[in-house]
């Protein structure tokens, strides 16, 4: 490995050689450079390059900026739980949360940019705002933590080994460490909103009775829902990524109690979620649908969106998950762990496309028929180039940056 | 300044009477400057902001039964699902005439209102406007073009509003007459199914309309309170709409 990359890598920890990772990130950069064609041309053309249309106006990269939101929760629930609520075990983890919460908002950003009619007017939420709209809080919010996210990753950077030499630059990093606490509970006020929001922008549409929902005050039940189970998933998606970086670079990042914590705490709070979330499909099904002109079975007489689905997303993705990682014995095992946490970051892509997609394939008018969107490739490769992107940026932070603090001691 | 009494416009369609010429889509198309069909348009990505749905009761023939139901915004008046969501005020109401109004000027084009609308009555412009060479010369200038990337929908001929405005401000008056301002798929359905007016005017033909018994409007369970409504005497068309 040349002497000038090991100098900017962290002390004390192995990495592979400047070869290895040159191979790896290459598929990533054609992937990214590939999808940044694909976006380019949606943003040159017009949205016409992809396969929406007036009945489906969202579609992909709707899906996929509800899913990475959702998955990249675990930054401010991390966040929340180590500098608020003192779980000092978690110290080992949140270097990557932030990274990961990063990656995921940003990429979501990019997406919503790509997707828009008229990008150059992103600013027109901001300077003529609809303050009743879900998606005005959703921007505000987004924006905002997506900028307390930023913040939070600088100090990582400046940790490197390499910046460190730079007096100032440490002197900074000390600075912003102490604002940590501060940017954390900033960080959890606004994700709780715009989580929310992005569960409310379906629950408050009115002409889709498939994901209309009555609530409390403003906010329909899946404002509710959406933040329970963002608070769940994020955990379960850092666990699944901290396995997965250490299965690729062949090294232990944290200890087993760390992985134990983390499925611990998307157990609990997957379990209210589910509790919640049947209640709410049952409160749809025999009151808000029926009081709508709906009976909420012929939604699910549709194929492929069958009742399956919803087993699927309860009891298979849900229920299933949380008594695994409410079980101690089960939790010692890390096969269990990683199988539980897959398995609750699948629920909630599910859930997040059955509010996205399903919701727009069920025709509202009583004449109208079922519809089907197969995205473009052009929406293929901008979603696949936020994936490199998240990909390509966590694997520079892992390679430069500290991530896993305790990394260093257990490989010693 | 005189102040003047607000007005609530809606329409009646009567069913029985639509032969589904499209006579009414043409006027619409040609009135407020939308551009023709791309090549590659699908009648999913079209502009048609009415658009005639045909419907059958499903026998076999020689029982067969054909319906047509236009389809425009609907123009709702209890909690606008499109306005209510629009994060940056592209559509408001106008508290002066009921109208829903969009202003493709502000729109983002994030299609949100497009998700929220329960009668799939916005068209988002997937390509920048296009007439074929001479064709501009007949575009009526009364209209805005929409440029590529924002909404757009039935707006009750908002030009035709304003045009009668001007005129009845030359006279002197603040109000409008009956029958003053009617928009173009009014004028020029050949079978006169379609009565436009004002449903705070109790006497007016189409207030009359509304109560009949044999009028309702679509998916009128929501609660949106939609001023279009639609008559038939047909028992399956009702049954069909879920009247």
């Amino acid at each position: 490995m040349p002497e000038v990359e090991t100098k900017l890598m962290p002390r004390g920890v192995r990495r592979c050689a400047s070869r290895q990772f040159l191979l790896w990130i290459l598929p990533w950069c054609v992937l990214l450079a590939f999808g940044l064609y694909g976006a380019g041309l949606c943003l040159v053309k017009g949205l016409n390059q992809t396969n929406m249309d007036n009945r489906f106006a969202f579609g992909l990269w709707i899906f996929l900026d509800l899913t990475v939101i959702a998955l990249g929760a675990g930054a401010f629930f991390t966040g929340f739980l180590l500098y608020i609520l003192k779980k000092s075990e978690l110290k080992a983890v949140i270097n990557s949360a932030v990274v990961i919460g990063f990656v995921c908002y940003s990429g979501a950003v990019a997406a919503l940019l790509v997707d828009v009619g008229q990008p150059l007017r992103f600013w027109f939420t901001f300077w003529h705002p609809n303050v009743h709209s879900m998606l005005t809080e959703v921007t505000f919010c987004i924006t905002c933590y997506l900028t307390v996210l930023a913040i939070e990753y600088v100090p990582i950077i400046l940790k490197n080994r390499k910046l460190r030499q730079v007096p100032s630059f440490l002197v900074f990093e000390f600075e912003l460490h102490k604002l940590m606490p501060v940017l954390a509970g900033v960080g959890t006020f606004l994700s709780f909103f715009h989580q929310g929001s992005l569960g409310g922008l379906y629950g408050v549409l009115r002409g889709r009775p498939f994901a209309f929902r009555e609530g409390f005050a403003i906010w329909p039940s899946t404002f509710f829902l959406f933040i329970l189970s963002a608070a769940a998933a994020g955990p379960a998606f850092i666990l699944l990524t901290t396995w997965l970086v250490s299965k690729i670079s062949r090294q232990q990042l944290v200890r087993p109690e760390v992985m134990r914590l983390l499925g611990r705490i998307s157990g609990i709070l997957l379990l209210p979620y589910i509790l919640l979330k049947t209640i709410d499909t049952l409160v749809w099904m025999n009151s808000t649908a029926p009081a709508h002109g709906f009976a909420a079975h012929e939604f699910y007489a549709r194929k492929p969106f069958g009742v399956w689905i919803l087993f699927a997303e309860i009891v298979v993705c849900g229920l299933a998950p949380a008594l695994i990682l409410l079980r101690r014995r089960m939790r010692e095992s890390a096969g269990w762990l990683v199988f539980a946490s897959a398995l609750v970051c699948a629920g909630i892509t599910l859930n997040r496309f059955v509010m996205t997609v399903q919701t727009l394939a069920l025709p509202t008018l009583p004449f109208d028929p079922f519809l089907s969107y197969l995205p473009s490739w052009q929406e293929v490769a901008t979603f696949l180039a936020v994936i490199a992107y998240g990909v390509l940026t966590y694997s520079l932070s892992f390679r430069y940056l500290t991530l896993f603090p305790q990394e260093k001691d257990l490989s010693c | 300044m005189t102040k003047t009494k607000p007005a609530r416009y809606g329409m009646a369609i009567d069913l029985d009477r639509c032969t589904g010429c499209g006579a009414c889509m043409v006027a619409c198309a040609v009135e407020n400057n939308v551009p023709p069909a791309r090549p590659e348009a699908t009648p999913r990505t079209g502009i048609t902001w009415m658009r005639v749905y045909q419907i059958s009761n499903g026998a076999e023939s020689p029982d067969t039964r054909a319906a047509f139901i236009p389809i425009l915004c609907q123009q709702c008046g209890h909690e606008t699902p499109c306005a209510a969501v629009c994060p940056q005020e592209a559509v408001e109401v106008d508290p002066a005439t009921g109208i829903v109004d969009q202003m493709p000027q502000r729109c983002l084009g994030c299609r949100y209102c497009m998700t929220a609308c329960p009668y799939h009555a916005r068209y988002f412009n997937w390509w920048d406007p296009r007439w074929p060479a001479g064709m501009e010369k007949t575009l009526n200038p009364d209209v805005a073009t929409r440029m590529r990337g924002v909404v757009e929908k039935c707006n009750f001929c908002h030009g035709r509003l304003h045009a009668a405005r001007t005129r009845a401000a030359a006279e002197g008056r603040s109000e409008l007459r009956p029958g003053e301002y009617v928009p173009a798929c009014v004028e020029a359905c050949p079978a006169r199914a379609i009565v436009f007016g004002d449903l705070n005017d109790p006497e007016s033909e189409l207030a009359r309309l509304a109560r009949d018994g044999h009028s309702f409007r679509i998916l009128e369970r929501l609660g949106t309170e939609p001023k279009i409504y639609y008559r038939t005497e047909r028992a399956w068309v009702r049954e069909a709409a879920h009247a």
